[in-house]
């Protein structure tokens, strides 16, 4: 049973590094605005044809 | 492009979605229904940005008379705005309030598009801010703001940076303590569960691990997520006084000490379990009474009403300076439609100044040369020249900022800080009591663990939890029906609330539904004649007149002539006729009103057009539920409605008119020092004072997206029917705070019992508190929701 002490460890990583990810989120600032992004991602890519000189910042 | 088509048949304009007018203006297929929204239309055509109309129909709003924006050219007022700026680019936020649609989003996150000085912006919508980025080298901060003003979207560039007021609402620490504590309860809620179920011979090895991992985890749960219990307790303990978090913080050492003790010498389990779960449930119940709507501001005063700057005669020239540098002896150039920022006298022109900001009369005031010109002032007129006497932060409306007397806060306890003295000291008691029996008894192992377990389970983590369960719980409620509540304590002063001032213009009428009557008679062909002249002002009056009239054609017109603020007159098929201002007439005409547009044709008096006020509806009934409160009712404007208002009220309600906003500040002031509890509630500038200094403000707007006073609450218009139900509701959220006290003491009986005996073993404690917890917040949501439904609010 001594792989428990390993696998104690695991879990207790785990948990940090997810902990981690949260603070990295929140302090980004990618839940300061939960309300924009969803209507953002409904919007459908342009057709970039003819003018393609104008679009340098649009990629 | 081929797939709107639908729109164009309907009878409204393409891009803002009014009613046509019968002369409309046409762009191919398209409708518009003025030339500002066929302007914009041709614009966003030009740069291939018709899918702003692919995503909602008739997204645009209408298009605005032009504003004055030299100032944006000032260095100065540059660097007031911008974020950020680094070599060629910058950063800037702008608050624009028209932003209300996903074509919004689309547009605006385009306008790289228009031009391609502009890098990127990024729109947060419920806030309704767009971040630009752009090269300041190729586009200057004056032109990036007529871009946005040609498509329809003025940014609203106020003194008070709305932008900086919206910061987080909630205290971002606190949301990465929860976190913290929610990972530390997680964890250890796992190591404890082999001692919940009891451990096998085996598995006892593990024991010492899971006891020390559970005491490393202890410590950042007491040290760094209930560090603020601890500062908060000492704080209050030096002002000799205690509340809630005093004995909270007591608890959370007592755990940690326990548990550190029974682990290091091996004697127990520890409290680890319940240390940890205590701190989560606690943050938790704080974040719910710190969360506000973070895109409603409460805290707007005169500043964000009036503009950043001022144009500025300096040797005859003009010359933007930003509003707070301002001195007295400056002169100031006002044009038609701006703000008076400060106290000044009129040196040049003539002022018709609307004072709405400040008594709550739209009806034009008119000034003559020397006479002084309050800050607040809006000029309707033509541009008037005006010499500062009092800097702008010490003119008789912003002085109502400036005023001492608002209310002490620091004096307002509530019901969880009364009832946390006793009960702490009841805790104590016992404890003591507890201890010195087992000494007594000579059993000192059982005198410490009877002492910490008394604390230990007499946990008011229910006391702290109960509140802002049910106060938020009764927010979401208010939400569902236009009631914007600042926050869980404001609720407390709802309830307590036994007097009502209510505004007149704004409050108990309403601005929106503003109806246009014609008092005299027209014929149609007269009708076409007057709509002819008014079609050529932009005058807001003669636009609400020109809908209202909406005839099918117009005549052509000649000797045209506006001045500005005061009327129109022109020559139509031979007929002389003027628009306007009693004054602007070729002849004398006695008539009862004074205001609204009149109209002479031939020189005949023809009548005028009047903007009449309706009352909100079901008004009557309101006052009559309301019967049990002290109400008054407080106006700026003069006294021609008496006689309604004395229909609606009763007769013992003080009704004052011509009031200032001065004198409604002291109306609620010396309520207040009768000891009543007073609620305002008001809509404009004018009533800031009193709003702020009442118990409870309520601003009342029929846009929850206009500006409002800094207040307690928002009310949308067609909900002030509900008011007594809100107040109710409140009340009733106090007595289901008493009750789930009640449930949180009976709990604490069984614990003490099993405490006092020194026999509390961890898993009882551990058991007993989230079942606690979760007892009173589903009774608080559940009986939130009772009342709800009796108030008939849900």
């Amino acid at each position: 049973m001594n792989i428990l002490y390993f696998l104690v460890g695991c879990s207790v990583l785990m948990a940090l590094i997810f902990l981690a990810a949260f603070f990295w989120a929140y302090k980004t600032g990618q839940n300061d605005d939960v309300h924009t992004p969803g209507i953002r991602m409904l919007f459908d890519d342009e057709v970039v044809a003819e003018k393609s000189e104008e679009d340098h910042f649009s990629s | 492009m081929e797939d709107q088509n639908k729109t164009a048949t309907q009878a409204v304009c393409y891009h803002c979605g009014e009613d046509l007018p019968k002369v409309k203006y046409q762009v191919g297929d398209k409708d518009f229904c003025c030339a500002g929204c066929m302007a914009v239309f041709k614009i966003l055509s030009e740069n291939n940005l018709c899918n702003y109309y692919v995503y909602n129909n008739n997204p645009g709003r209408q298009f605005k008379n032009e504003s004055h924006l030299e100032y944006l050219d000032e260095p100065k007022i540059i660097d007031q705005l911008l974020d950020y700026k680094h070599e060629s680019s910058s950063i800037i936020t702008f608050y624009i309030p028209a932003i209300h649609c996903s074509s919004c989003i689309w547009l605006l996150e385009h306008l790289y598009k228009i031009n391609s000085a502009i890098f990127s912006s990024r729109i947060d919508f419920l806030k309704k801010q767009v971040t630009i980025s752009f090269n300041h080298d190729e586009i200057s901060l004056r032109q990036l703001v007529e871009t946005l003003n040609q498509i329809g979207y003025e940014p609203l560039i106020s003194l008070q940076d709305v932008v900086q007021e919206h910061s987080s609402s909630v205290d971002k620490a606190l949301v990465l303590k929860i976190a913290v504590a929610g990972f530390l309860m997680g964890n250890v809620m796992l190591f404890s569960f082999p001692e919940y179920f009891g451990l096998s011979g085996f598995e006892k090895q593990f024991q010492s691990l899971f006891g020390w991992l559970n005491l490393a985890f202890s410590i950042p749960a007491a040290f760094y997520c209930g560090r603020d219990y601890f500062t908060s307790a000492i704080t209050s303990l030096k002002h000799r006084h205690i509340n809630l978090d005093t004995p909270l913080a007591l608890i959370i050492a007592v755990l940690f000490l326990r548990t550190a003790f029974e682990i290091l010498f091996s004697t127990g389990p520890g409290f680890a379990d319940t240390l940890t779960g205590l701190v989560f449930l606690l943050l938790m119940g704080k974040w719910l009474k710190q969360r506000t709507y973070h895109h409603i501001s409460f805290d707007r005063d005169y500043r964000s009403y009036f503009p950043i700057a001022v144009t500025t005669l300096q040797n005859g020239k003009e010359k933007p300076v930003s509003i707070n540098e301002i001195k007295i002896g400056d002169r100031l150039w006002i044009r038609n439609g701006e703000l008076v920022p400060a106290d000044a006298i009129l040196m040049k022109g003539e002022g018709w100044m609307d004072m709405s900001f400040v008594t709550g009369e739209s009806e034009p005031v008119h000034k003559v040369l020397g006479e002084i010109i309050y800050a607040g002032g809006r000029q309707t007129s033509e541009a008037i020249e005006l010499e500062v006497i009092k800097p702008v932060s010490q003119s008789y409306l912003t002085g109502l900022w400036n005023n001492d007397n608002y209310k002490n806060n620091t004096e307002k306890q509530n019901f969880n800080d009364t009832v946390a003295k006793y009960f702490s000291l009841g805790v104590f008691l016992i404890a003591f009591a507890a201890t010195g029996y087992w000494l007594f008894q000579n059993d000192s192992h059982k005198a410490w663990s009877a002492f910490t377990a008394v604390i230990i389970v007499a946990c008011p983590c229910v006391l702290a939890l109960s509140t802002p369960f049910t106060l938020s719980a009764i927010l979401a409620v208010f939400d569902k029906k236009g009631f914007y509540v600042k926050n869980t304590d404001a609720v407390e002063e709802l309830a307590k609330c036994d007097t009502l001032i209510f505004d007149k213009t704004g409050t108990l009428t309403s601005n929106e539904n503003a109806e246009i009557v014609f008092n005299g008679s027209l014929t149609d062909e007269e009708k076409i004649i007057v709509a002819s002249l008014l079609r050529n002002s932009t005058h807001p009056l003669s636009r609400h007149i020109l809908k209202a009239l909406n005839v099918d054609r117009y005549y052509s017109l000649s000797d045209y002539k506006e001045v500005v603020g005061k009327g129109l007159t022109a020559k139509i098929n031979n007929h002389s006729i003027y628009a306007g201002h009693l004054s602007m007439l070729p002849m004398e005409v006695k008539s009862a009103r004074e205001s609204g547009v009149h109209i002479v044709i031939d020189h005949v008096y023809k009548g005028c057009f009047d903007i009449k006020q309706q009352w909100r509806s079901g008004l009557a009934q309101l006052i009559l539920k309301l019967s049990k409160f002290k109400l008054q009712v407080l106006s700026g404007d003069t006294d021609k409605d008496r006689y309604m208002l004395d229909t609606i009220f009763t007769k013992n309600t003080t009704i004052r008119f011509r009031q200032s906003p001065h004198q409604k500040l002291d109306a609620v002031l010396k309520l207040q020092q009768d000891g009543n509890k007073v609620m305002m509630l008001g809509d404009g500038l004018n009533d800031a004072g009193a709003l702020k200094q009442s118990d409870f403000g309520i601003a009342l707007t029929d846009n929850i997206n206009n500006f409002t006073p800094g207040c307690d609450a928002i009310l949308k218009g067609n909900s002030l029917n509900y008011l007594p139900e809100f107040i109710q509701l409140g009340k009733d959220g106090l007595k289901i705070i008493k009750t789930s006290f009640a449930i949180a003491i009976a709990y604490n009986c069984i614990g003490i019992y099993f405490a006092v005996q020194g026999t509390l073993y961890p898993l009882v404690a551990a058991v007993l508190m989230p079942i606690s917890t979760v007892t009173i917040i589903s009774f608080t949501t559940l009986a939130t929701r009772w009342f709800a439904h009796k108030n008939k609010l849900i």
